[in-house]
């Protein structure tokens, strides 16, 4: 926490009490507007929304009301006092980090105020003694909260409530996590109704939804008041000129690894952001391949065993690493030390994540951050240079917030009457002052506390197994200590991708004996289950074999070599947002704007207005050419890798029923390809298949009706609805061993639920989710009518300049959902026929 | 008898014959297995009144599990219309079960029943003979050459037919793998896959496996939606 030496401003004096004003004294400090701001709005009662850019003092900013109030409350009786002010971080290290900042002033000005943090981490033991003894300041997560307030003696604890203090507010909001945040406030408010709250935020696309969010959902009560702290330094971004060749395609930086290098070697400590692990890895190799000098580079991302993050961020904040390649887990405003260079390795996909990650560096607001964008193939050129100028522009593009998920609310259903019983008329007016949950009928309410009761199937034989009944004063209650107990161990809405731990061996695999090493860290299932022994991979900074799994592990052993063979899928998991993909458009169009780019991609782009013509905004271009023996149809719809894939999904049905014997698509976040037998171009030119026809809203309707039903997708958002909402029960560590079949595929029940009963209100929270989440339905339907009349056919002799990427990534990308029977068709009938040349 | 001839023959339904102990089994995409000779269907592991099982201890799992598993086995007895039928145990999830049967269910399976000789094989989810329902209860049946019981016995026994690790197997193309219930066999004995709506798989290159198999003679017969896919080792993914 940094406070700067700027001036005062001069009403300080005037709401500061003498202790704290002597206090910046001392420190040769003076408070910042904004925190008075702040502290002259909470005192007069308001909710308050602080938003500020990293570096600004934020954090004191939050806590100054509390500090003032606890401060001028005295000290008298205080073992029997509650908690006073609750923080809640979304990261447990954001919780710890701030009780050390903050213990600082506490303890210098003789406050004697109690701050004590609660996470997943802290011992029972402590966790007992903090509900009988609360401190004054509690600092915790969205999880925690939950817990609490399930809790039978919630009430009391929460009796002396004054402030609540949401920290990244932003990063919470657009989540599951961030709905069942917005119910736990509800709750709270409704323990003490006079609660002030306060948000803490980095720069957002419309602040009045995170004000909404902060009060209580309440004909005519105000939105929360805003105190913004505008902008400091602006950042100095640059993207990476490089003599080489930019790829094509791909999500390789290897191109720029020289200019990379010398960037480290120029600044005294650089954070290079990519945007996956298996990004990061071959990053951190191929950086090493290259360390002349020897220099202290580290690796740092969410797979790691803990105790090697932890070194790292040790190392980091000792000022001892000259550089550390990381994915999003430093994403959030956590101090690192002295960050002098931010380099980003791939398209940002957003300008607001990309201004949030530039933040990361510098973090004084005086000085302009340090950054510079490094694209790994001429799309991301284009990508780069769009979130470049929305940062100057101070465009944002962060997400908005949608309604609460069904799921979520279930599972809170289910703590409230773990804390006491509930009449659902109460519990409704309640949840109903949540914003995410302002518009929730009431009668989708009722289905879902009977689905937390009984399932809430249509064939009602689980009456007399319910985990809540109604009694005879209508309130619902648990029906045995057991579901409390259930409940607490399935809390939160963050679900983990099934991982296996990976166990470095000495021994070479006979599979029987291999013996214990070192644990490197965490992977996931879907990235071991395609490796077969002797595959090689790049982990936690080494080359290692695959050797095989015993039970719950991944067994690697060293490789020889330097090289991996496994290649990396999936360029990264957050799709291009509108906001950059329009001004990629743009970009695109209008070649006054191309001098900016490097001369290799605007040639390329100069090629493809000669040779076809470039997209418009506006508009949808498709283009179909032959090659090899194929046709091919490129469209260049510019709306993100999922919607994409949705749409290829879709098109292939259609292009399948109108005998264009489709074979295949890839799609990427600019376009999508799809090929097949017959010569789409012509069809579409004779009017056989009309392009208006095969690009109709509706097959928004059966078609995707007919693919949701085996969407491996929606069976992925199904699992989580089922885990979150309590339907079935997380598994948790070490229970994989207790035996075998402990739980039901979620697979299998969707199955079985889908057939019997399409209209249950899980499958109904699942569509919800997917329609926005992995199918991006809602983009493709908002795309879909925009193009309406509006497509440009091209039809070519050959490839188009622009059609090379995603040409490019055939056969290298995962395509999700394809069809599991034609994989299993094609192997069986190789290996027949590899018999039968044998015999 | 080459192992090509077998797996090239694929029949209707998109059945594949795979060969045990000499006798041709008829392995059904739907997960049972029939000898013509001798017109015997086998399903194995059941698992009836799983959902309502889970419920119990407070996982409300859709209730229409039985249903689902009821529909599968009346069209697979339709298509064979067998004199005998084996449930190679774990018929029921657990030994309440039968008798938490609802009663619309129970006269389904009376009627599927009704006609053919029924042998209910014990499991170690169902030890006890289904209460209120027909047919012989035994803990293994010897038939020929083929012994049919619910466990897998731990050492080589060449014509066992058994049910209870809910055999699946893994390929894996363009970095994609795809996992299926499977037959498998060595030619020797068979793992017959699980038959039951809410019953999953685990690998068949797996620690419970080994050893029962000879590796190198493993064939799995992979359950797709309409026919069965033969697959040898060497396709096979852990």
């Amino acid at each position: 926490m940094k406070i700067s030496k700027a001036p005062i401003a001069d009403t300080g004096s005037a709401l500061l009490p003498p202790l704290f004003l002597n206090w910046f004294q001392a420190k040769g400090w003076s408070p910042r507007a904004h925190q008075l701001e702040l502290l002259e709005a909470a005192q007069a009662g308001h909710s308050t929304l602080l938003i500020a850019p990293t570096g600004a003092g934020k954090t004191l900013a939050g806590f100054l009301p509390s500090l003032v109030d606890l401060a001028q409350r005295g000290k008298s009786n205080a073992a029997s006092r509650g908690i006073h002010t609750l923080y809640i971080s979304p990261l447990k290290a954001l919780a710890v980090d701030i009780q050390r900042n903050l213990a600082k002033p506490i303890e210098e000005m003789g406050l004697g105020i109690r701050l004590e943090t609660r996470t997943g981490d802290t011992p029972a033991h402590k966790r007992q003694r903090q509900k009988l003894a609360p401190p004054d300041i509690l600092l915790t997560t969205p999880e925690q909260l939950a817990l609490l307030i399930a809790a039978k003696d919630a009430g009391r604890f929460f009796e002396d409530l004054r402030y609540v203090i949401f920290d990244e507010l932003h990063s919470l909001v657009t989540s599951k996590r961030g709905h069942l945040l917005a119910l736990g406030l509800a709750r709270l408010r409704r323990l003490q109704p006079g609660l002030q709250t306060i948000g803490l935020s980095a720069t957002v696309a419309d602040p009045d939804e995170l004000r909404g969010w902060l009060v209580p959902q309440i004909d005519g009560s105000p939105l929360a008041s805003l105190v913004k702290v505008e902008g400091g330094a602006k950042p100095h971004i640059t993207i990476l000129q490089s003599e080489d060749r930019v790829p094509w395609a791909g999500h390789s930086a290897v191109y720029a690894l020289p200019g990379i290098y010398e960037a480290i070697k120029q600044h005294a400590t650089t954070l290079i952001f990519v945007n996956t692990r298996s990004q990061a890895e071959r990053l951190f190799h191929d950086l090493w391949m290259a360390n002349e000098d020897n220099l202290a580079i580290a690796l740092h991302h969410g797979s790691l065993d803990v105790s090697k993050r932890r070194k790292v961020e040790q190392a980091m904040s000792a000022n001892a690493l000259r550089a550390v390649v990381a994915t999003s887990t430093l994403d959030l405003g956590i101090d690192w030390g002295d960050v002098d260079l931010v380099i980003h390795v791939g398209a940002p996909k957003g300008a607001s994540r990309l201004a949030q990650r530039i933040g990361r560096s510098n973090h004084r607001m005086d000085e302009p951050s340090r950054a510079i964008l490094v694209p790994a193939n001429r799309f991301e050129v284009m990508e780069c240079q769009a979130a470049l100028d929305a940062n100057y522009l101070g465009a944002q593009d962060t997400p908005a917030l949608g309604d609460g998920s069904l799921d979520v609310l279930a599972q809170h259903v289910l703590g409230m009457a773990c804390a006491e019983p509930f009449q659902a008329d109460d519990l409704y007016a309640e949840i109903t002052t949540a914003l995410p949950y302002a518009a929730l009928p009431r009668d989708t309410f009722d289905r879902l506390v009977e689905f937390v009761a009984t399932g809430g199937y249509a064939l009602k034989t689980y009456e007399r197994f319910a985990k809540i009944r109604q009694t005879a004063d209508g309130s619902w209650r648990v029906t045995h200590p057991r579901v409390a107990q259930q409940y607490r161990l399935n809390v939160g809405t963050i679900i983990e991708a099934p991982s296996l731990n990976v166990r470095l061996t000495r021994q070479r695999g006979k599979g029987g004996n291999v013996r214990g090493g070192p644990v490197l860290g965490k992977v996931e299932e879907h990235f071991i289950e395609v490796l077969s022994p002797g595959d090689t991979f790049f982990f936690s900074g080494r080359v290692l074999r695959f050797e095989g799994i015993r039970e719950n592990e991944c067994i690697v052993s060293k490789a020889d070599g330097f090289d991996a063979k496994i290649p990396s899928y999936a360029g990264g998991k957050f799709p291009l947002t509108t906001y950059l993909a329009d001004q990629v458009r743009n970009i695109l169009a209008d070649p006054d704007r191309w001098g900016a780019l490097p001369d290799q991609v605007s040639d390329w782009l100069r090629i493809q207005k000669e040779k076809s013509v470039l997209p418009q905004p506006g508009s949808l271009l498709v283009e179909t050419f032959p090659r090899g023996e194929r046709s091919y149809m490129v469209i260049y719809a510019f709306e993100g890798r999922l919607a994409h894939q949705t749409l290829g999904m879709l098109l292939t049905r259609r292009l399948e029923r109108a005998k264009a014997r489709p074979l295949g698509f890839i799609a990427t976040d600019y376009a999508l390809s799809i090929w097949g037998l017959r010569d789409m171009g012509r069809m579409f030119k004779k009017g056989e298949l009309p392009l208006s026809e095969l690009f109709d809203e509706d097959m928004l309707g059966d078609d995707l009706e007919a693919w949701l039903s085996e969407s491996f997708m929606l069976k992925r958002t199904f699992r989580n609805c089922a885990l979150i909402s309590g339907l079935v029960e997380k598994r948790h560590p070490g229970q994989e061993k207790t035996g075998r079949q402990v739980t039901v595929s979620t697979d299998l029940i969707y199955d079985v639920l889908r057939e019997h009963e399409p209209d249950h209100i899980l499958i109904q929270a699942t569509r919800a989710d997917a329609a926005t989440g992995l199918l991006d339905i809602r983009r493709l339907s908002d795309m879909l009518s925009r193009i309406k009349g509006h497509i440009i056919h091209k039809d070519l002799d050959r490839i188009s300049p622009l059609a090379v990427p995603v040409m490019m990534e055939i056969g290298k990308e995962r395509v999700p959902g394809e069809a599991h029977e034609t994989l299993l068709e094609e192997i069986a009938e190789e290996l027949t026929r590899e018999m039968s040349d044998h015999s | 008898m080459n192992l090509v001839s077998q797996i090239t023959k694929t029949m209707l339904h998109g059945a594949a014959e795979m060969v045990v102990a000499g006798h041709g089994c008829i392995c059904d995409p739907s997960g049972a297995m029939y000898l013509e000779d001798d017109r015997i269907l086998v399903v194995s592991d059941l698992h009836f009144e799983k959902g309502s099982s889970f419920a119990r201890r407070g996982m409300m799992l859709p209730p229409y599990d039985t249903a689902t598993t009821l529909a599968a086995l009346g069209r697979v007895i339709a298509r064979y219309n067998p004199a005998s039928v084996i449930s190679l145990g774990d018929s029921f999830h657990d030994g309440q079960a039968a008798a938490r049967l609802p009663e619309q269910y129970a006269a389904q399976l009376g009627s599927l029943m009704a006609g053919r000789e029924w042998v209910w094989i014990t499991g170690n989810h169902d030890p006890d003979h289904p209460a209120d329902l027909p047919g012989e209860t035994f803990t293994e049946l010897a038939f020929g050459n083929l012994i049919f019981r619910h466990e897998p016995s731990k050492r080589p026994c060449p014509g066992e037919i058994a049910g209870h690790l809910h055999p699946a197997a893994k390929v894996v193309r363009r970095g994609q793998a795809v996992q299926r219930r499977c037959f498998v066999s060595d030619r020797s004995r068979m793992i017959m896959p699980a038959f039951g709506a809410y019953t999953g798989g685990m690998n068949i290159l797996g620690r419970p496996f080994h050893g029962l198999f000879d590796a190198q003679a493993i064939i799995a017969y992979m359950l797709g939606s309409k026919r069965i896919y033969p697959m040898t080792a060497k396709a096979l993914y852990i």
